[in-house]
């Protein structure tokens, strides 16, 4: 029987990455303090766990090299090796390698062999530089041994004289005489002589030793090491001695046991030859099947977030069946029931909504784990002292948002690596620890997840910012801005600071790619500066991609949905306090400011019963830092909504971010804030916008 | 057939074991270290327990020990699988009290053919 094995390979992959990152960060953490024999364990099980695996799934390539970075984390977890920066660097390299070995053989695409060749030379150099035996340990000196038997054993073997006396504990292994001289039976004919002279009276019989002895003859032309193996595992716990029988073969059946014929030992050879040309072909056959293999992608859900789906599953059945029951036999004084019934599916429902929902969410350390690589690559390459602290690791956010993220943060640590912190020198001089601190956090606020990247080094340059920003003509020499103005600055299009492009960031990516990867997942990113204290970027994200929390409005008949998150107020206005601007429109004055108010009914094209302000509402919302108030005819409920892409059922719509169904079966629009900002500010957008939809 | 305690750290190779001893018709229990296993072993009988030797929490060689010294699991067959071939490695399984090893990298065949071996 042959069991097809490939099916774990996609398991095992993901096993191994995450192993690899485990290394990786295990690494990193060893040339910070003193090593400590945990953590070199951790950075050796991982290891161990790749070879083993990788070895049993049939990537020998791979289970070899992690064999020899294996031998050397050895020799560390024993303390016969310094832990030094030489060899984490070294260790750091070959776990890059053994990721690309790892890619490539998922993807079945060809490895760097020279690469390879290379770290696995700097490995076995740095192995060979001090302690030689260590590496002893990858020869199989049993295999040696038995090798050399066969190839000496070519005189005709007719059979074994066996005596196998088991210690007093042998059964207290687990291990059982009458199934080891079952299984010799399978190999050849067994005669059994059981010598119980050591047996006590039944008074003194200890039920769980063994006092039973024997004296076995196996016949047959039997490779030894086939009967060494079957007392391979007790041959610590008995007197074992193996004596060949050797002589013509039929006289020497007949001596003994007298009952094997010729024939038996004249087939065993032929037999032997039919078997290994059957392994043979399944060896060829297995590369073929494995390489039609597709990868997956697939999602890593914890137990408990299973087990309380089936339970809610469970709860919902029950709320069906009751339902089921009352509608069966309705009659009107049951009404209390149904409204029970309902209220409890209602419940249910969202139960398993939220449910659902954890099940795509991970925590945010999958995007976290990768910057202490980062910063330590970094810092070495720019001669700056840092240190990372990372916190909030558990939040939780949607895996799609999370793999959409990913580039962000690492251009804005990036960023607070190159532009941000000091050389130590400048924090020297500045009065300030020489090492400077990066911080990554990240927490839950309302429906969203907030991170924040911040800093502790020389903050904004606002005058360089703005210098720069004037140049750019970004900007208007004569404008006087607040300091937040300025830094704003950095997030439009086209700004980079950096007198010379560096290695680090400014690769022409600049800020405003990060906050329009950030808009596009629905979130904001902010900057908050202290000249000489340092920065923090702060970005805030959706928990998740699919559902959010809606205020459903109406504007002339027809539904809107707003994002409950960028909702700031909602208020009924005079519009004696509007001011009316031309060619800039209608401003209110809230508080300190003057926000701009958009007519929706004006950008949708609608015609409401009535255009005064008064008769309608204000919301005031907020987008890409901004705010306006969204002029509407009226609030109706907040729900949770779940997003439809228009992308994939319609096309991109400006202004618009999706649609939902509402509970009574019509489709409502989802507004995008940020979106009807541009539109206001270039109602030529509109015009495309209204004459698309004639077309359409 | 068989109760069978499949006890790994690694998910892939304890999804490749339980799978081919589930397909010869035993029933698989999987736990990802020993101290999970010993967990489960004292609240359930086996026929046999195979264990990985380096994982985290408790190892193998621990587990081993640990449930040597429960009543029921006195003669419970146990078969370490370890990746080392060495005698070194396997005088430490047989002291800790396990029955046998089976030595990483294996092939299904070879695991069923080993477990067939202790169940008899």
């Amino acid at each position: 029987m042959s069991i097809d094995i490939s099916q774990f390979h996609d398991v095992f992959f993901e096993e191994s990455f995450e192993g690899l990152d485990a290394m990786e960060s295990g690494l990193l953490n060893l040339d910070v303090g003193a090593a400590d024999v945990e953590s070199i364990n951790t950075i050796f099980r991982a290891a161990h766990s790749i070879k083993g695996g990788a070895g049993t799934f049939g990537f020998m390539d791979v289970s070899e090299f992690t064999h020899v970075m294996e031998t050397l984390l050895d020799e560390m977890r024993n303390g016969e090796r310094d832990v030094s920066s030489e060899s984490t660097n070294l260790l750091l390299e070959t776990v890059d390698v053994l990721r690309e070995m790892l890619i490539a053989v998922q993807q079945k695409t060809d490895t760097d062999a020279q690469r390879i060749a290379e770290i696995r030379q700097k490995l076995e150099a740095m192995l060979a530089g001090e302690a030689a035996e260590a590496s002893g340990a990858s020869g199989n000196p049993i295999e040696v041994d038995l090798t050399a038997d066969m190839v000496e054993s070519t005189q005709i073997t007719i059979g074994w004289n066996i005596n196998f006396r088991p210690h007093q504990h042998l059964l207290q292994t687990g291990n059982d005489p009458v199934r080891m001289l079952r299984e010799l039976e399978t190999l050849g004919e067994l005669a059994v002589v059981v010598d119980d002279s050591k047996l006590p009276p039944f008074s003194d019989l200890e039920p769980e030793d063994s006092y039973l002895s024997w004296q076995l003859t196996l016949m047959g032309d039997i490779p030894k090491e086939e009967v060494v193996e079957i007392f391979e595992w007790v041959d610590d716990e008995c007197d074992l001695a193996i004596e060949e029988i050797v002589g013509e073969s039929t006289v020497a059946v007949e001596n003994t046991a007298g009952s094997i014929k010729d024939e038996s030992a004249d087939h065993q050879v032929p037999i032997i030859v039919v078997e290994q040309a059957a392994t043979k072909q399944v060896e060829d056959a297995k590369p073929k099947a494995s390489s039609a293999t597709p990868a997956t992608t697939s999602i890593r859900v914890g137990t408990d977030k299973v087990d309380s789906l089936i339970n809610l599953v469970g709860e919902l059945v029950i709320t069906q069946s009751m339902l089921g029951q009352i509608g069966d036999n309705f009659t009107q004084d049951m009404l209390p029931q149904l409204i029970d019934g309902l209220a409890q599916l209602e419940q249910n429902t969202r139960e398993m909504q939220e449910s659902i929902m954890r099940i795509r969410m991970l925590p945010i350390s999958f995007a976290f784990n990768r910057f202490p690589r980062l910063v330590h690559d970094l810092s070495g390459t720019s001669g700056k002292k840092v240190e990372l602290k990372l916190s909030g690791e558990q939040t939780e956010l949607d895996k799609t948002v999370m793999e959409k993220i990913g580039d962000p943060l690492v251009h804005l640590v990036r960023n607070s690596l190159d532009h941000g912190l000091e050389m130590p020198e400048v924090r020297l001089a500045a009065g300030k620890e020489e090492i400077g601190q990066l911080h990554l956090n990240a927490f839950h606020q309302g429906g969203n997840i907030i991170i924040e990247i911040s800093d502790d080094g020389a903050g904004l340059n606002e005058d360089k910012i703005f210098n720069k920003a004037v140049e750019k003509g970004l900007v208007d020499a004569s404008e006087v801005l607040s300091p937040d103005k300025i830094h704003e600055l950095i997030f439009l299009p086209g700004f980079s600071t950096a007198d010379v492009v560096t290695d680090i960031s400014g690769r022409g990516v600049g800020m405003d790619v990060v906050r329009k990867n950030i808009l596009s997942l629905g979130g904001s990113v902010s900057v908050v500066s202290k000249k000489g204290e340092g920065s923090t970027f702060t970005i805030r994200l959706p928990l998740t991609l699919a559902i959010m929390d809606g205020q459903t409005i109406r504007v002339a008949g027809e539904n809107y949905i707003i994002p409950l998150v960028s909702i700031i107020e909602s208020l009924e206005i005079k519009s004696t306090d509007v001011k009316r601007l031309s060619g800039k429109g209608e401003l209110y004055p809230l508080r300190d400011e003057y926000v701009p108010i958009i007519r929706l009914y004006e950008i949708f094209g609608l015609h409401p019963k009535s255009t005064d302000l008064e008769d309608g509402l204000l919301v005031i919302v907020e987008g890409a830092g901004q705010k306006v108030g969204l002029f509407i005819d009226d609030l109706l409920g907040q729900q949770q909504v779940v997003i439809k892409s228009l992308e994939t059922n319609y096309r991109k719509v400006l202004g618009l971010s999706g649609a939902t169904i509402l509970g009574d079966g019509t489709v409502a629009l989802i507004l995008d804030v940020p979106g009807l900002m541009t539109l206001y500010k270039d109602p030529s957008l509109a015009k495309v916008l209204i004459n698309d939809e004639q077309v359409a | 057939m068989a109760k069978i305690l499949a006890v790994d750290d690694s998910a892939s190779m304890r999804q490749m074991v339980a799978f081919t001893l589930k397909g010869a018709g035993h029933t698989v229990t999987e736990a990802a270290d020993g101290q999970q296993a010993l967990t489960i072993a004292k609240t359930q009988a086996f026929d046999l327990v195979l264990t990985d030797v380096n994982m985290p929490v408790m190892d193998g060689l621990t587990l081993t020990r640990e449930l040597r010294a429960l009543p029921a699991y006195r003669f419970t067959p146990i078969l370490v699988l370890t990746t080392e071939a060495g005698t070194e490695k396997k005088q430490e399984g047989r002291a800790a009290g396990a029955t046998g090893w089976l030595v990483k990298p294996f092939n299904p065949d070879q695991l069923l053919a080993t477990v067939r071996k202790v169940l008899g």
